[in-house]
């Protein structure tokens, strides 16, 4: 097994991964679907830089074959910044659940304070 | 550049005195009404030094490039036609400040008045000396929505609101419109300089554009001038302050229309079509609205209608493609100015001494205030035409020429219309006259009331009246020179010849004329008995029809977006995904090699055991989301199998970054989990999951599948080696990556701190409302829901994070310090350091931790980002652009050689706002959890005690 194959079916586990969440109908599921896709698009930016081994992109005198460090800077941000996006999309799903009492992404007003699973019958969500 | 300087001045002085009255809001009436009148004055001398040379044949004009690439420049130019109206706007601009300078009441907001008709005034004298197209567009929209504000001006009334909502909605529709035949129009001429498309009228006659810029150019000026079908908001736009509408919506804004067709005359003019629309709006709007006034009651609405009449008249004129039409279409445009402001601000005298508008409750009024009725019958007399006064003059040169053009082919229409339409002005004009000042009062209570006003009030109309008498006595020593001066201007030939006097000898314009006023005599005697047949006949209600056609739009987008875009994130995300890889499978059919030539890297065992566990961890958080605590452990494997790919594949930095932003997540995470359910009852059905699943899967084989086809090709030509050789001849710095990110590509930083501090600023907005109505209800009821440990800050952990917090400072401050040579750097950093903050609040509560800590994150993020920005301004007093940086090599006793880099200061800031934006949302949600779990203890308490 080489190592691109292992980069690329992680990248598609991921993705895979995060659609399905994504998909789901409560926000904190859709939130970890985000963090999953995440992942996997912070990997497919860096993994465009190609992968290469012991060569960072520390500078000296003695070496004349480096990675290519432009994708790292990208993906360094992203990092940053994914952190950023998730944590604002926690905090407005928390928001709106404390607002509403459900914490299902179209807002339906099935409360979760009446914890007994078997508040709705459509076809939505069981 | 003197003229330069002038003409720049000329149009900046309202915007500049509109500003300082918004600055002085505060400032007495004086202080404002003082302000404007200076500035229109200034400006009207500013106008003065230019008129000599300009009526003289002068041009004077200055360009200064703004966008070229559109083909906008900011250039200003005063020909005769630009002179005549920028004089009509600042003079009268003059008269209309100090008319309401005491007209407004007191404790009325005349800030906000004067400085919104300043910026109108600027608007409007931007329209008239503008000489780029485009640039004239931008002035024209400035107008329209000056005159929203101003027709809004008393907020508190609803016809207020009404009147300047369809104002806009129809000057601004038809300012779209505008826009759209301005673009074309320069577009067919090659040019959008405006002397260069004057010249240019054969080239747009001939282009296959013509008739629908044609079009859409008078769409902008028929809504803009009110003509009719679009006449309908003018009335309305009454509900603004007299000054205003004397102002606005008679002498100027109105007539920016008629401006725009007189200035595009030799482009637009000459055409079959172009006489036949313009000819047959103009006359249809001067008839309609003679007809409506002769039957309004409200002082104003009358003067509006009549308004949209004369506008009417104006705009047939210049319809007739006329070059002797024009020049009674310029001298008419002067007339109206004068006698038309008059009567509105007579009108505003009236009402304010009165107290009512209504005509049927006024009469007899020349008793109690003859200086008013003076001026407001002779300024009554020259809008009905009556010698010796100037609207006679301009209305027999109207009547002369309309027999010169066969409408439809009929030789007598147009006299016989034109003719009609000038009985009815008599009429409306004579009944204004008469049934307000003459006879007997109709009330008692409105005449009881009713006197004279202070000169502050009448002067302005006085004065205009005198104009408007003078322009029948002396016309050709008043005004000759000037209307000459602009014929030529408009029709780009030279004036015809032309005498302005009363008396010409007996012709055919003069027994027209005779017929209108005996026809308007007849009107005003019978004017009883047609106002009941009027009353009686079913007229369409335009403002009902306009919201009805408003109500209906509304309707059917409202409709449109629902249809469209579905109120559900679910559907919207599966439909975006479904798209998307629909792309992709189209992309694909371009075919090629699925597996490129590289060379591929072989794996070690633990690498291929990483991998396993990444795959089973994404595995069980799929088919585990319903335990979320348990989710969190397997979210915190992938992002460290992550990060030790990132150490395995030479990327240091990332891998340093990678678990920092992992601890922060979870600790995020953890602590919104505990507010939110945990275990949700619901899940998808059987049904829905599968095609989800197959979605889910499609998508991640074909962006595996991409991953794949990409790692094993080789890359295209980069420009990383340009980073790796000049990182650190040029940066200063060995750490490529961070010499990109504080040097190379710094601007793309210092973007990404800002979308990171206002996160952590709209996470702060989100939470700290949360106490209130029903999220904080639900916050105060909130209970435990898992088991807890009995002591809440466990003496271990407590004692623990304390020793760590300055180890873990220190690694902090070496990763800063070292950022720019070895893996590091300020957000790196900075994530460290907020994970020791953070710990302390995880161990010993916020409350312990909040009241120690000496730093507000707000400021640290506002600090950060100015620190950034003030490193990249720096460099400018070096004369070097945005960010360029700079480094030297220092030494001290002791420590030895060290080095110094600018991008050190705007890692700085990097590190400030990082750190600000994270410690903001983890302290604030920990803030929150902690209210809610005291409420809930306190509630233990009291049912313990009970």
């Amino acid at each position: 097994m080489s190592y691109e194959f292992l980069v690329a079916s992680a990248i598609g586990v991921l993705v895979a991964g995060g659609i399905f969440l994504a998909l789901r109908a409560r926000t904190f599921q859709v939130v970890l679907g985000l963090t999953l896709f995440s992942y996997a698009v912070n990997l497919f930016l860096f993994a465009s830089g190609r992968l290469v081994i012991g060569r960072p992109p520390i500078w000296d005198k003695a070496v004349t074959e480096y990675t290519d460090p432009l994708p790292q800077a990208l993906v360094l941000t992203a990092i940053v910044i994914t952190f950023g996006m998730t944590a604002f999309v926690v905090i407005l799903a928390l928001r709106s659940f404390l607002e509403t009492g459900s914490d299902h992404v179209d807002g339906d007003t099935v409360p979760c304070d009446a914890q007994d699973g078997s508040a709705d019958g459509e076809d939505t969500r069981l | 550049m003197a003229i330069a300087m002038t003409l720049l001045t000329l149009v900046a002085l309202p915007f500049v005195a509109a500003l300082a009255i918004a600055l002085l809001q505060d400032a007495p009436r004086a202080v404002h009404s003082a302000i404007a009148a200076g500035a229109s004055a200034g400006g009207l001398l500013l106008l003065a030094s230019l008129t000599a040379s300009v009526i003289a044949g002068d041009v004077p004009s200055a360009s200064w490039s703004w966008v070229p690439s559109l083909g906008l420049d900011l250039t200003l130019m005063v020909d005769p036609l630009g002179l005549m109206f920028a004089g009509l706007i600042l003079g009268i601009g003059l008269l209309v400040v100090i008319f309401a300078h005491f007209y407004l009441y007191a404790g009325e907001a005349t800030g906000r008045f004067f400085a919104s008709l300043m910026l109108f005034q600027g608007a409007m004298l931007g329209i008239v000396i503008a000489g780029n197209v485009l640039l004239l567009l931008v002035f024209w929209e400035m107008t329209s929505l000056a005159s929203f504000l101003l027709i809004g001006f008393w907020q508190h009334k609803p016809e207020a609101r009404q009147g300047a909502r369809m104002a806009l909605a129809v000057t601004g529709g038809g300012g779209l419109a505008l826009i759209g035949g301005m673009v074309l129009l320069g577009i067919a001429a090659g040019s959008f300089d405006l002397a260069t498309i004057l010249e240019r009228g054969d080239v747009v006659k001939a282009s296959p554009l013509y008739p629908v810029l044609l079009g859409l150019i008078l769409l902008g000026c028929f809504t803009k001038s009110a003509q009719f079908p679009f006449h309908f908001w003018l009335p309305h736009a009454m509900a603004a302050p007299t000054p205003v509408s004397a102002y606005l919506h008679s002498a100027t804004m109105v007539k920016a229309g008629v401006f725009l067709l007189a200035r595009l005359w030799p482009v637009l003019a000459g055409t079959d079509a172009y006489t036949l629309i313009v000819t047959s709006v103009g006359l249809t709007t001067m008839i309609v609205g003679a007809a409506v006034a002769l039957f309004r009651h409200d002082l104003k609405s009358i003067l509006a209608y009549s308004t949209i009449s004369q506008l009417g008249m104006l705009v047939m004129l210049l319809g007739f493609s006329l070059e002797a039409a024009a020049l009674a279409a310029v001298l008419h445009i002067l007339n109206h100015a004068a006698f038309k402001a008059a009567l509105f601000m007579s009108a505003g005298i009236v009402e304010h001494e009165t107290g009512t508008r209504d005509i049927r409750r006024l009469g007899g009024l020349a008793k109690a205030m003859p200086i008013t009725a003076a001026v407001a019958t002779l300024a009554a007399a020259s809008m009905a035409g009556l010698p010796p006064l100037g609207g006679f003059i301009s209305k027999e040169l109207m009547l002369y020429e309309t027999p010169k053009l066969a409408l439809l082919g009929v030789p007598w229409l147009l006299p016989v219309l034109a003719t009609l339409g000038a009985a009815f002005s008599v009429g409306y004009s004579l009944r204004l006259a008469v049934h307000l000042f003459f006879g007997s009062p109709r009330e008692a209570e409105p005449f009881a009331r009713a006197h004279d006003p202070g000169i502050g009030m009448w002067a302005a109309p006085a004065f205009l009246t005198v104009l408007a008498v003078l322009l029948g006595l002396i016309p050709m020593l008043l005004a000759g020179p000037l209307v000459g001066a602009v014929t030529a201007a408009v029709t780009g030939a030279p004036a015809p010849e032309f005498d302005l006097a009363l008396w010409h000898g007996v012709n055919l314009a003069l027994i027209l004329s005779m017929v209108a006023v005996a026809a308007g005599v007849l009107l005003l005697w019978q004017h009883k008995r047609l106002l009941g047949l009027w009353e009686s006949a079913a007229l369409p209600d335009a403002k009902r029809m306009f919201e009805a056609t408003f109500a209906f739009a509304d309707t059917w987008v409202r409709k449109a977006i629902v249809a469209t875009h579905t109120p559900s994130l679910q559907r919207m995300l599966l439909a975006s995904f479904a798209v998307i890889i629909l792309l992709i499978v189209d992309g694909m059919q371009a075919g090629g090699a699925f597996t490129g030539t590289r060379a591929l890297l072989p794996a070690s065992a633990p690498a291929i055991i990483a991998w396993a566990l990444l795959i089973a961890a994404t595995a069980a958080v799929v088919n585990d989301s319903r335990n979320r605590l348990r989710v969190l452990i397997y979210v915190s494997v992938i992002g460290l199998v992550i990060s030790l790919a990132f150490v395995q594949f030479s990327a240091p930095d990332l891998a340093l970054t990678q678990i920092s932003v992992e601890v922060v997540t979870i600790l995020l995470l953890l602590l919104a989990l505990n507010l939110l359910p945990k275990e949700p009852p619901l899940l998808s059905s059987a049904s829905r999951k599968w095609r989800d699943g197959a979605l889910a899967i499609t998508g991640g084989v074909l962006i595996g599948g991409i991953a794949w086809a990409m790692l094993t090709r080789d890359p295209g030509p980069s420009i990383a080696a340009y980073h790796l050789a000049n990182s650190k001849s040029g940066g200063g710095g060995t750490n490529v990556v961070n010499v990109i990110l504080v040097d190379f590509r710094a601007f793309d930083t210092f973007g990404e701190i800002i979308v990171l501090g206002i996160a952590g600023l709209g996470i702060f907005a989100l939470l700290d409302t949360t106490a209130r109505g029903a999220a904080g209800a639900r916050l105060r009821g909130w209970r435990e829901d898992m088991p807890h440990s009995p002591e809440r800050h466990p003496m271990m952990l407590v004692a623990a994070s304390r020793i760590i917090l300055p180890l873990t400072l220190t690694v902090g401050i070496f990763l800063f310090l070292r950022g720019h040579n070895q893996p590091g750097g300020g957000f790196i950093a900075a994530l460290v350091v907020a994970i020791a903050f953070l710990v302390q609040y995880l161990a010993a509560g916020f409350d312990w931790s909040d009241a120690r800590k000496r730093f507000g994150e707000h400021q640290l993020i506002g600090w950060g980002i100015l620190a950034a920005m003030a490193t990249g301004l720096g460099s400018f007093i070096f004369g070097a652009p945005f960010l360029t940086s700079t480094f030297d090599y220092f030494s001290l006793p002791l420590i030895g050689k060290f080095e110094l880099a600018s991008a050190m200061a705007f890692d700085t800031g990097v590190f400030l706002t990082v750190f600000g934006a994270v410690t903001l949302a983890l302290a604030q949600l920990s803030h929150i959890a902690q209210r809610a779990a005291r409420a809930y203890s306190a509630r233990n308490d009291a049912e313990d005690a009970a």
